[in-house]
């Protein structure tokens, strides 16, 4: 086994695609917990529909993926933040709307021109293939202003995630935050999804924030854990993918599921050791 | 010396006014509190002090040294808080954001004001919990000390007794008291709950669209519009 894993790295594309996946993973945790605990969790999922839409239109003018679908998908996300925050549809309403109207966007571009093709089906569940050397630049830049952003504004970040209305009340830009969130919210899906797919990209958002807050008790717990999870799971998830010849989206988000599963029972566990009194 | 002037001030929400007429002095050390029923513009009215709402008409200003930063403010629970995952600590010590400027870290003294806060309202030993794991009238005292943190001046209040059981709600009450005649502090509590309102309070704000008394709290009770709301034959 230890053989088929130098065997792996030897590969420049897949050594490429796993830098890309961490650094995608880690920016994806701590956007998540943010996310999550606002009750956003639907505009991940919203926006990596509207990059299936971004990608078909950029294969039908022969664009460079990127180009086309990092400014729709932002443009999506603060469109996106804007609906849930005040209008009369309703959040959650508002973000299928968008995805599904999206998404048959896409799926009429695509039979209009190349027709339903592998391009489409990698679009859809990801390929591993994918990933060019200024995808790995483009990924580490991204991943060190999550990261810098993270450290620098954590507890501007808690404010504004924990209690909004106070954080406006004592002066802060919630609005500037919350859409500095959107932004790379977008960024990190319309990097990932074309390894993990746009059905599947948005279990990286979700899943490790949840899966931390299973036995997490503090904000700071859930983040510096959701990260930890997520960069773990993505790893795991790829070298049993390339060990199985398995879909590489597919096998991370099961991963994911496991470590959910695993993190559930821990508490459950937890909860029956009797605590100390005091 | 007068904290809060409101002057004719009216808000409205596209056009629809929703309270007008508005003109009372908040003085340091007061005890005001907003009574009046449901849509009668108590939240409106927060919003403004707050600076959250410009008002359609007149002016909200601020005196004795009084700014933005100095108001600390007690908001209702929202659904999403009611889970999550901070410690009670982490909490209260977001209370000194306002005091953090330019600044990405607290210092030792912003730790020490929170340490300080938890011990006034006897929070100290609920310092680790998960704010999701206390009661209701604990996750209430955690905002209480988070709003201490935030000022020194004026606390505003918006409803805190909401959802809290009798006993509980007669803790915090007399919680508040004690902070306002300890510290002279001021406080503003926007409240339903019109019979501890005369009780505690030194003013009494009457909305019901438009403002329909302000004054000494041992005036409302004489007054017709007092004796009607707290139920006492006219």
């Amino acid at each position: 086994m230890i053989d088929r894993l130098i065997e792996m790295f030897a590969y420049a594309f897949l050594v490429r695609a796993i830098a890309v996946g961490l650094l995608v993973s880690l920016c994806a945790a701590l956007l998540g917990v943010s996310l999550v605990l606002k009750r956003y969790s639907m505009i991940g999922d919203g926006l990596s529909h509207v990059g299936f839409g971004a990608l078909a239109i950029a294969t039908a003018m022969n664009a460079a993926p990127l180009s086309v679908a990092i400014p729709v998908v932002v443009l999506a996300a603060f469109l996106l933040l804007r609906l849930s925050e005040n209008s009369k549809i309703k959040g959650d309403a508002a973000v299928a709307l968008i995805s599904t109207g999206a998404l048959a966007v896409g799926v009429m571009v695509i039979s209009f021109t190349s027709g339903m093709n592998t391009d489409v089906y990698n679009y859809m569940f990801g390929s591993i293939l994918t990933m060019s050397k200024s995808d790995v630049a483009l990924s580490i830049i991204l991943a060190v202003v999550v990261l810098a952003l993270f450290v620098l504004f954590y507890n501007r970040i808690f404010a504004v995630t924990f209690d909004e209305n106070f954080a406006r009340a004592i002066g802060i830009n919630t609005g500037l935050y919350n859409m500095l969130i959107a932004f790379l919210t977008a960024i990190t899906i319309v990097l990932g999804m074309r390894m993990m797919g746009a059905l599947l990209i948005s279990s990286l958002i979700i899943f490790p924030a949840l899966t931390s807050m299973r036995v997490c008790k503090r904000f700071i717990s859930v983040t510096i854990c959701s990260a930890a999870v997520s960069v773990l799971c993505f790893l795991t998830g790829v070298i049993l993918s390339f060990l199985f010849a398995a879909p590489t989206g597919a096998s991370v988000v099961l991963v994911n599921i496991a470590a959910f599963f695993l993190f559930w029972a821990a508490r459950a566990v937890m909860d029956r050791i009797p605590k100390k009194p005091g | 010396m007068a904290l809060i002037i409101c002057k004719d001030v009216s808000f409205d929400y596209e056009g629809h006014i929703a309270v007008s007429g508005l003109n009372f002095e908040v003085n340091s050390g007061d005890y005001l509190c907003v009574v009046g029923e449901n849509g009668s513009g108590k939240s409106t009215l927060i919003k403004g002090i707050l600076r959250l709402k410009t008002p359609a008409q007149g002016s909200v200003a601020f005196g004795g040294g009084l700014d933005l930063n100095g108001i600390g403010y007690l908001p209702q629970q929202t659904a999403a808080q009611k889970d999550f995952p901070a410690s009670a600590y982490e909490v209260v010590l977001s209370g000194r954001l306002s005091a953090l400027g330019g600044k990405p870290f607290y210092s030792q003294a912003d730790k020490s004001e929170a340490e300080k806060n938890m011990k006034r309202l006897d929070i100290s030993h609920l310092r680790n919990r998960c704010y999701r794991e206390l009661s209701g009238g604990q996750q209430q005292r955690v905002l209480l000390a988070r709003a201490l943190c935030a000022t020194k001046k004026a606390l505003l209040m918006d409803e805190p007794v909401a959802g809290l059981d009798p006993v509980v709600t007669q803790e915090l009450y007399k919680l508040i008291e004690t902070i306002n005649s300890e510290t002279g502090l001021t406080v503003i509590m926007v409240s339903h709950d019109v019979q501890s309102a005369v009780k505690y309070a030194s003013h009494i704000l009457h909305l019901k669209n438009t403002q329909v008394f302000f004054g000494k709290t041992d005036d409302y009770i004489k007054s017709d519009v007092g004796k009607v709301f707290l139920g006492i034959g006219a």
